[in-house]
């Protein structure tokens, strides 16, 4: 018996598919794979992150039903009991909650201060069982959290200097809480920590416990009505969606990025089905000759994709998991961001996202594929039996309609406001500008090509006539390549932009000659009065102004926006802040001014000349929006006011950190020795030049974005291994044809001169387009994408070195890799191949 | 003009398969031989090897004195471009080009200057009767025309030796008869040496002579 089990069309298709393409078939499977771990390993990296979070908010408020929230340096204790004594009250807990300088230590520990009677009700887990019951009484003892005790090394009986304005604050370590999971935090007594953090009277935080049948919601309500200015009551999942919603662009945008590599990657599986596909034109139309019907056809080759589709989402989620685990243990949870630090996340398989990115990858491989799948099955069989006829298959791709169309509605969409907080409709506008863009491109290429000189030797001549003759093939070769260069140059344009920005920005705002600080992190290290003018009369400071930072809730659910009191002059504002325009002369009788930064126009409306009220000192204080500055460190929203304004509104003397102008002649230096010596705890301080200020800025700056570098190259190399499979597979196709050039007579080096060129036309093709498709890109990125995900402007910078090193790279890489894929065309079996008919 | 000795070659495998021995055949200008023989035989190994395209284990193939098997590549592909033309079974017409582009190209590749290039491309095209598609791209031109598009092509540059494998094999006969006709007048008219590979009879007998190549070599087929 002849053995013919295993003969079918499906088995003929994929056998074809999967022998003949071997190569090509691997790097699509690849690519996808790539695209899918970079997009779940940053999903899953996030995600813990935020899980890790959520749990400390949940820890920390415990079974809370509403949470009375205001300004971070806290508000008056005296809420606390009239909002016991409400009838739909059961517990009222009071907390103050304070991020506390570590003294000699760069970082800060949250502390919780918790009247344990009440809390007890709350947050039991925070309770510590004490050897001396008394410890959770006494003012100057600490009960540290299991994580918290790892990362101080620290044991019970162990004394933690914190910092509270210039001074020590010692406080003994009493034991270990039973909860608190992976969370680093504190507990005490709260009059101690009010005592110790210099918060007397003031609570940051009110726990409430309704009695049973209040409604939450109702009761929510009213308490609004009747609390004062600048404090809410939230639930507590309001306030960690306002601390999560900070983050959320940087993440969402790392999340578009990595799915930036993922659809590079289906380009790349399109060009590859697209030209193997062709490639196989004549043996599918046997296929539909011996009764294959066009949809089983269709069906098989949209399946030759999803297996390839299926391999790489497999793959890639081993890959990106294993990613995720080196991330988090080279980078950490933060991605660079420093949005995260100090949150030790643990990652954990969640068949959500699993199942979200293996359907991706699988999707972007079979919408590959189906574009070609259609092609072929459309095309009558006599047609494609019929050799020379390859360009046809690439006929449809001709319309410039829908392209245009494309475009159209990216231009439209970019005039879109956001979602949620969130660019997707820039999003949208660059998805469609590029997408529209590859449909124009068999126009483009057309276009191209036809105003190219023709040359005058043989080799280029043919080169050239070669490709303008099959525009349609050169456009599918050019599709992962225009994608990924274009995404790669707006990428750098808006990063060079932004840096380029950030250091104008910088130099506007570090006018000074020297900057000090009571502390580099945490809310508890200030500089009183005193302090001030002892620094203002050292011996070589010349003019000192200091600068007080604190924090508002305008609206609950949004992070506190930030209040700077400063020196301002109110005759030229601008030289003290770097504004954008000028600022608007406040009207006799009008409220007194503040100048808000962009984000808090974008995000509460404050645009110049609006009256707006702020919550100061407890009161709801009128002031006019005299003008918009920069700001590329707060993108929650900043307001800055005359600092004895401020002073005079809510007495609160202290700053956080000072400006020095030096005297003519005085040494920086000995001014920097000076107030080590002079000023009481005066090592304390960080004393800084605006040189280093500037530094450490770009170098925070350049970690941010490592991470979108990262992602950036992995979608350049996917689509340049796209052209180079592409071209592979255009090349191999035309075996045949280099053998008939071969016995005309032409010598290896010119066949090699003509792919050379074919190459290098086709590559400068996709660079001329996608320079320009990406320094557009860059545009809607600068002015769509970043303002609306991160509220801040900057002023538009080509950078021409890189762009230029850049293009050299890919230029030479594709060059290299046409002749590298002409030489293995090239070989007897060239020569042979003038024999094969199909 | 041609003089080829004792020609052997061996394919390595595996398995190892030889497929010439022994082959001599001596060509003058003028002359237009068809070779025929059983399918594997080596007749497109013989027409190779004469091109320069592939290597002989032995024996010598000299063209106008000079012994080929002794150069590289570069000089073959030299002597080829200049003293040699081709006809393919499967036209192998390049799609991108145009007719007279086609036509043009082993003009190109001499270095003929533009101007006596489209006067000789012109002057071939109405000998072949496509005066009138010379501006036609292939996918326009039926199975006929395309291969007397490739027969334009091979003699264009005044080649001293045509050689045409089975170029009527994927022709109708009608078209077969015009293209036989059409190539020997050309290998005449440019007092040429041609060879013709075919299957078929009625193709080999428009040539001159027919030898059949065997194991033992190229032989004058014994009649009756």
């Amino acid at each position: 018996m002849t053995p013919i089990a295993g003969i079918s069309a499906a088995g003929a298709v994929f056998r074809g598919a999967f022998a003949q393409n071997r190569t090509r078939t691997a790097v699509g499977v690849l690519a996808i794979a790539l695209g899918v771990a970079l997009g779940y390993a940053v999903q899953v990296i996030n995600q813990a992150a935020i899980n890790e979070l959520a749990q400390g908010v949940q820890i920390l408020s415990g079974d809370a039903d509403l949470e009375v929230r205001g300004p971070r340096g806290g508000f008056d204790e005296a809420l606390y009991p009239d909002l016991a004594r409400m009838p739909e009250v059961a517990v009222a807990s009071p907390v103050v909650e304070v991020d506390a300088k570590l003294a000699r230590r760069g970082d800060a520990l949250r502390i919780l201060g918790l009247d344990v009677f009440r809390a007890g009700f709350i947050q039991p887990s925070l309770i510590a069982t004490a050897a001396d019951r008394l410890d959770t009484l006494r003012s100057d003892v600490l009960f540290l959290s299991p994580a918290a005790m790892r990362w101080l090394e620290v044991k019970p009986g162990d004394v933690l200097p914190f910092q509270v304005a210039l001074a020590d604050v010692p406080l003994r370590v009493a034991g270990e809480l039973v909860g608190g999971g992976e969370q680093r935090f504190g507990v005490m007594d709260i009059a101690g920590a009010q005592a110790a953090f210099d918060r007397l009277g003031r609570i940051t935080r009110l726990d409430l416990r309704l009695r049973s049948g209040v409604d939450v919601a109702a009761f929510r309500d009213r308490l609004r009505q009747w609390l004062p200015p600048g404090i809410a009551a939230e639930r507590p999942e309001t306030g960690l969606a306002a601390g999560v919603s900070l983050s959320r662009s940087y993440r969402v945008n790392l999340n578009v990025l990595a799915l930036v590599a993922l659809f590079t990657g289906g380009l790349l599986v399109f060009s590859t089905q697209a030209l193997a596909v062709v490639r196989r034109r004549a043996q599918f139309a046997l296929l539909r000759v011996l009764g294959v019907t066009r949809g089983r056809l269709t069906a098989l080759i949209v399946a030759e994709g999803a297996l390839v589709g299926i391999a790489g989402s497999l793959i890639g989620l081993a890959l990106g998991f294993a990613l995720a685990q080196l991330t988090l243990r080279w980078v950490g949870a933060d991605l660079g961001s420093g949005y995260f630090s100090g949150v030790v996340p643990v990652l954990q398989l969640d068949p959500g996202a699993l199942g979200i990115f293996f359907v991706l990858g699988v999707a972007a491989a079979v919408l590959g594929s189906i574009v070609p799948a259609f092609e072929t099955a459309r095309t009558p069989p006599a047609l494609a039996l019929k050799a020379g006829d390859e360009e046809r298959a690439f006929a449809r791709l001709r319309s410039p309609l829908p392209g245009l169309v494309a475009v159209t509605m990216s231009a439209a969409a970019t005039a879109l406001p956001p979602v949620a907080g969130l660019p997707l409709f820039g999003y949208g506008a660059i998805a469609l500008l590029l997408v529209g863009t590859l449909l124009l491109m068999p126009r483009i290429a057309a276009l191209a090509l036809s105003l190219l000189p023709t040359p005058g030797r043989p080799a280029p001549q043919l080169a050239i006539a070669q490709l303008r003759g099959a525009p349609g093939q050169v456009t599918v070769s050019l599709a992962a390549i225009v994608a990924s260069v274009s995404l790669m140059v707006s990428m750098a344009i808006m990063v060079a932009s932004f840096r380029g920005s950030l250091d104008t920005w910088l130099e506007r705002i570090l006018p000074a000659d020297l900057y000090v600080r009571a502390a580099d992190g945490g809310d508890t290290a200030y500089l009183t009065s005193d302090v001030q003018a002892q620094i203002a009369a050292l011996p070589g400071v010349r003019r000192a102004e200091f600068l007080r930072e604190q924090q508002l809730l305008l609206d609950p659910s949004r992070p506190r926006v930030v209040l700077q009191a400063r020196t301002i002059d109110p005759a030229n504002p601008s030289r003290n802040l770097p504004l954008l325009g000028t600022s608007l002369a406040v009207a006799a009788g009008a409220p007194p001014p503040v100048w808000v930064n962009e984000a808090a126009v974008d995000l509460y409306g404050f645009t110049p000349g609006k009256v707006v009220e702020l919550p100061l000192a407890g009161k709801a204080t009128r002031f006019t929006v005299g003008g918009v500055w920069r700001d590329y460190g707060r993108q929650q929203g900043a307001i800055a006011i005359a600092r004895e304004r401020y002073v005079a509104l809510t007495g609160d003397r202290a700053v956080t950190s000072g400006a020095l102008w030096l005297a003519e002649g005085s040494d920086r230096g000995v001014v920097q020795a000076s107030l080590r010596r002079e000023i009481p705890d005066g090592e304390r301080l960080e004393i800084a030049t605006p040189g280093e200020i500037r530094d450490l800025s770009l170098k925070v700056f350049d970690r941010t974005f490592a991470v979108t570098y990262a992602l950036e190259l992995a979608a350049v190399v996917i689509g340049l291994v796209g052209l180079s499979s592409s071209f592979g597979a255009l090349v191999l196709a035309r075996r045949r044809e280099f053998g008939v050039l071969r016995h005309l007579g032409m010598t290896r080096w010119q066949v090699g001169t003509m792919l050379a060129t074919e190459g290098f036309a086709v590559s400068s093709i996709g660079l001329v387009v996608g320079l320009a498709l990406g320094f557009v890109i860059s545009l809607i990125l600068i002015h769509v994408v970043n303002r609306q995900s991160f509220h801040w402007g900057m002023e538009l910078a080509l950078p021409w070195r890189t762009l230029a090193g850049f293009a050299l790279v890919v230029l030479a890489a594709s060059t290299i890799t046409a002749i590298a894929s002409g030489r293995q065309a090239m070989g007897d079996d060239a020569v042979r191949a003038v024999k094969e008919d199909w | 003009m041609l003089s080829i000795r004792d020609l052997c070659k061996t394919y390595a495998g595996p398995p190892q398969r030889t497929v010439l021995v022994g082959v001599d055949l001596e060509l003058v200008s003028g002359d237009y031989v068809a070779v025929m023989g059983e399918s594997g035989v080596g007749k497109s190994t013989l027409l190779n090897l004469i091109a320069g395209l592939d290597r002989a284990d032995a024996g010598s193939i000299t063209l106008d004195g000079v012994e080929l098997t002794t150069r590289d590549d570069d000089m073959l592909t030299a002597l080829r471009r200049v003293a040699m033309g081709f006809v393919f079974q499967a036209f192998h017409i390049l799609p991108y080009l145009s007719v007279a582009q086609n036509v043009a190209l082993p003009l190109s590749l001499v270095g003929v200057v533009r101007e006596v290039a489209e006067r000789r491309v012109a002057e071939v095209l109405a000998a072949v009767g496509l005066a009138d598609r010379a501006a036609s791209m292939p996918r326009e031109l039926s199975g006929g025309e395309l291969q007397r598009v490739a027969i334009a092509r091979a003699v264009v540059h005044g080649p001293r030796l045509v050689l045409a494998d089975e170029p009527t094999g994927n022709l109708d006969p009608d078209s077969a008869g015009q293209v036989l006709r059409l190539l020997r007048d050309q290998v005449k008219a440019g007092n040429a040496a041609g060879i013709l590979v075919t299957h078929s009879r009625a193709a080999a007998e428009t040539a001159d002579r027919i030898l059949m190549l065997t194991r033992d070599g190229l032989r004058e087929p014994t009649h009756g």
